[in-house]
């Protein structure tokens, strides 16, 4: 794929976000659809490309309206939207179509015309995963944290920071969830879940929804914002049981996606102005960081108890407050992406200055998939 | 009112063997003919080499703790939090899931690398779980 070639011409989350029990959830699809085609000054008739995850792109496009000639239904975990981003840019080159719209909403919270999801017995999660206590992402996706800590010298106290550190970002944003300040005390004091991990280092569950529309970047400067150029892009998957990961250690699939982006990009570290990194849990941050190519492993949780992620800190990171503090709907990626758009529009409620270019990490199930999208608002 | 009962794994064609394995006190794992590499979890072709002449063997059922967390809300249905969910490391190379049994269920109790040894329990005619607990001497 040709560095930005493509750019996002439309990015709006739902117009509420935390618990909006008046909308179901393909409605609030449709929300999050139409407050990016008004951000695009675009009609529906214009979207000729549709790409979402877990409910699929034949129920978004009927219930929208919308006839696509290209499609993606992509449904890899909260990380499916990185994936839709990657593909759709490769279809707006190849001429499969011009403007496309990605939608994600779920009614994570009220569960209002959400299907539950399932682990069916005579799947391999379901005999080799579930029969032994595993009951949702709290029980599961913890489970590497412990060898991490070991194989890298990382503490409970680094950590917590994580989730100490984006509530100062969530402070200065108005649609955060939770914008209290917390200590690391209060982090290693919250009630227990699944040990190591406390309630203040587990993502929220609310509802909500966003949507982003892609266009060429021929097209892009006839638009009403300023375009933000897709700069590099990666994706991979390892394996849905997060027993089976190859170590524990590190995340293959993000080790894979990230550098794919950063070597499309030709970009090096020290050029990054902004960060985000899918925190549905504290130790996300980390495993980001050093699969990256941050930094060693070793460094990570150092370098966030350090502040250095912190607002004013040399590499911002998770700015909108993340999964912890802003909003976590159980499909977190798009929110993610929607607050690197913003940072590279320059209208982030805590916006970093001059910030030219982001990196927006995201991932998959329990470490089963992984994108990364690196944007930039200069050609 | 009944308890709720603990998830149960319904073996495939793949699977049949590992809890044949486990009804009958062991656990069976799968090596390859072509390349060596022992595999988990159950499939009749080698996840490294693609070769279809696999074999399958009894494990020693030793292994160490590799990792786990203590769970303690939500707790699964038939679970009494807090209890750990572990990932044991096989002698033999894999990783599997499980549960330590005969042991607290606290950081303290639970040492990273802590040696283990297999324990199989019953959980009908059909379905016996693998278990393990530390290992002795």
């Amino acid at each position: 794929m040709h560095r930005n070639a493509v750019a996002i011409v439309g990015a709006a989350e739902t117009t509420e976000l935390g618990v909006i029990p008046n909308m179901s959830q393909i409605q609030l699809h449709a929300d999050a659809a139409l407050n990016a085609i008004a951000d695009a000054g675009l009609k529906l008739s214009d979207i000729d490309g549709i790409a979402t995850a877990v409910e699929t792109p034949q129920q978004i496009a009927h219930y929208l309206g919308i006839t696509p000639t290209w499609v993606d239904g992509t449904s890899v975990g909260g990380c499916s939207f990185m994936l839709h981003v990657r593909h759709a840019a490769a279809a707006i080159e190849a001429g499969l179509c011009k403007t496309v719209l990605i939608t994600h909403a779920e009614s994570g919270k009220s569960m209002i015309g959400k299907q539950p999801r399932s682990t069916p017995a005579d799947s391999l999660n379901g005999q080799f995963e579930a029969p032994f206590g595993v009951y949702g992402p709290p029980s599961m996706f913890p489970i590497p944290v412990l060898r991490y800590m070991k194989t890298h010298g990382i503490t409970h106290e680094q950590i917590a920071m994580v989730a100490v550190v984006q509530r100062e970002w969530a402070a200065k944003n108005p649609r955060a969830t939770m914008k209290d300040p917390i200590t690391v005390a209060d982090v290693l004091n919250s009630r227990m879940i699944a040990y190591p991990f406390r309630l203040l280092q587990c993502c929220l569950v609310t509802d909500g929804g966003g949507a982003l529309i892609l266009t060429s970047a021929d097209r892009a400067k006839d638009f009403p914002r300023k375009p933000v150029y897709i700069l590099g892009t990666g994706e991979s998957v390892e394996t849905p049981m997060v027993s089976q990961m190859k170590t524990f250690d590190s995340s293959r699939a993000f080790k894979v996606a990230g550098p794919l982006a950063f070597k499309e990009a030709g970009i090096a570290h020290k050029d990054v102005d902004h960060v985000m990194i899918y925190d549905a849990f504290a130790h996300l941050p980390l495993y980001g960081l050093g699969d990256l190519g941050f930094m060693p492993h070793e460094e990570t949780g150092q370098f966030i108890a350090d502040g250095n992620t912190r607002p004013g800190g040399k590499l911002p990171l998770n700015t909108n407050g993340g999964g912890l503090s802003y909003m976590h709907s159980g499909m977190y990626g798009m929110y993610a992406l929607q607050e690197s758009v913003r940072q590279m529009r320059g209208i982030a409620p805590a916006q970093v200055p001059n910030a030219k270019i982001s990196v927006c990490h995201g991932v998959g199930g329990m470490f089963a998939a992984s994108g990364t999208i690196i944007f930039t608002n200069e050609k | 009112m009944a308890e709720p009962a603990r998830a149960k794994p319904k073996p495939t064609p793949e699977t049949q063997h590992f809890w044949d394995g486990t009804r009958a006190g062991e656990l069976r794992l799968q090596r390859c003919d072509a390349c060596a590499n022992v595999y988990f979890p159950p499939r009749p072709f080698c996840p490294s080499c693609a070769s279809r002449k696999v074999s399958v063997f009894n494990a020693s059922g030793k292994g160490k703790l590799y990792s786990y967390v203590i769970n303690h809300r939500p707790a699964a249905p038939g679970f009494t939090p807090p209890y750990a969910i572990a990932i044991v490391e096989l002698d033999e190379g894999p990783r599997m899931m499980s549960n330590i049994i005969d042991c607290p269920q606290t950081p303290e109790a639970l040492e990273l690398d802590m040696k283990l040894e297999v324990a199989f329990e019953k959980l009908d005619d059909k379905i016996t779980l693998p278990q393990f607990r530390p290992a002795k001497g």
